[in-house]
């Protein structure tokens, strides 16, 4: 659910990176914050275990220029990926306008995209969203590893319904940006077609 | 969409502030936030120059998001007051109208019981004003911002 406000003339919206875990969600944002602009971007929050796995979600606020004179803002959140945090999942996709599901490529982790792509499509079901008419976009990540699925075959399993995906390996920024940039853009649209209704 | 957008316009932004600003005083507080749920910061008075109230905002939302899914286990509607005591400052935290979060930090120069108190009439006020908040976001033919938007202001703001 995105927040505007008229006298401060600033739109705010949420994105929310999703995934199995270690599929690098965090690691999504921790590029973002590196190659931002100190400007525009606010501090980057992680709440996460001693061992540096999510907790419970990273954060990251992103301002991405005007629009007609509103300042346009992303907030980034992550979602701890790994299974028995399925409760935080929920509490984070709340009001969510955007998601990026990163997927990892490594053929071991197949069944890890699968069920959590599942757990995807239930958890925003029981807030009363859909994931077929929600802004979505899919990035393959870890493509740099040395037993990855080809794109084809995640592409088949994953992206049923045809949304923007991307290949990145995000260590190293690859898709990164692009990941980022698709989403942002098709949850503006979104806004701007509910705003035509 | 699960729950519609919230647009604040400038009357109401203004009535917002204004209960936050005398919150402060009158609790004797060092600083109020009202925040949305989703972790949007709506509006804050006082002493906010040395704090990132963009993370509070978030942070606070995830607390209140995490003791609400406490409260769904226990069969309990929610958990609508927080208190979180610290040694130097304290916080206060109450939900308005399930909707927003009303944040008051506040040190010994004052003390909960007074915050409690200022705090209730402050969250009356606050509810008044939320639910004409929504009841405009709701009004069909109010214009949002983004109709007038083209595919390519969308289009320039991703432009290298």
């Amino acid at each position: 659910m995105s927040f505007i406000n008229y006298l401060s003339r600033e739109i705010n919206c949420k994105i929310v990176y999703y995934g199995p875990g270690l599929c690098g969600k965090t690691t999504n944002l921790q590029y973002i914050y590196n190659r931002t602009n100190p400007d525009a971007k606010g501090k980057m929050i992680s709440l996460a275990t001693e061992t540096e796995r999510t907790l419970f979600f990273d954060f990251l606020p992103l301002e991405i220029g005007e629009i007609r004179g509103f300042k346009t803002r992303f907030h980034l959140y992550t979602v701890p990926g790994q299974v028995f945090y399925d409760a935080s999942r929920k509490l984070i996709l709340k009001g969510v306008d955007g998601v990026v599901f990163v997927a990892d490529s490594q053929m071991l982790r197949a069944e890890a995209n699968i069920e959590s792509m599942d757990n995807l499509r239930t958890n925003l079901a029981e807030q009363g969203y859909n994931l077929d008419t929600l802004p979505y976009v899919i990035q393959y990540n870890k493509r740099d590893m040395p037993a990855v699925s080809p794109v084809e075959e995640l592409r088949q399993m994953l992206n049923t319904g045809n949304v923007p995906d991307f290949s990145a390996v995000a260590t190293t920024g690859e898709g990164v940006f692009e990941t980022l940039k698709s989403v942002a853009k098709l949850v503006l649209t979104e806004l701007k077609r509910g705003a035509a209704r | 969409m699960a729950s519609p957008q919230m647009v604040m316009y400038e009357e109401e932004f203004a009535q917002v502030q204004a209960v936050t600003d005398r919150l402060v005083q009158d609790a004797n507080a060092r600083v109020v936030f009202v925040v949305d749920k989703n972790g949007q910061l709506i509006a804050g008075s006082g002493d906010t120059g040395d704090l990132d109230t963009t993370s509070l905002a978030s942070l606070a939302a995830g607390n209140i998001a995490a003791t609400g899914g406490i409260a769904q286990l226990l069969r309990e509607q929610e958990f609508a007051t927080q208190y979180h005591e610290g040694v130097r400052q304290n916080v206060h935290i109450q939900i308005v109208s399930s909707r927003v979060i009303l944040v008051v930090i506040f040190d010994n120069r004052t003390s909960l019981g007074l915050v409690r108190l200022r705090v209730k009439r402050a969250n009356e006020q606050l509810m008044r004003i939320f639910e004409m908040v929504m009841a405009k976001a709701q009004d069909p033919y109010r214009a949002s911002p983004f109709a007038e938007i083209t595919d390519d202001d969308i289009d320039n703001l991703f432009n290298d």
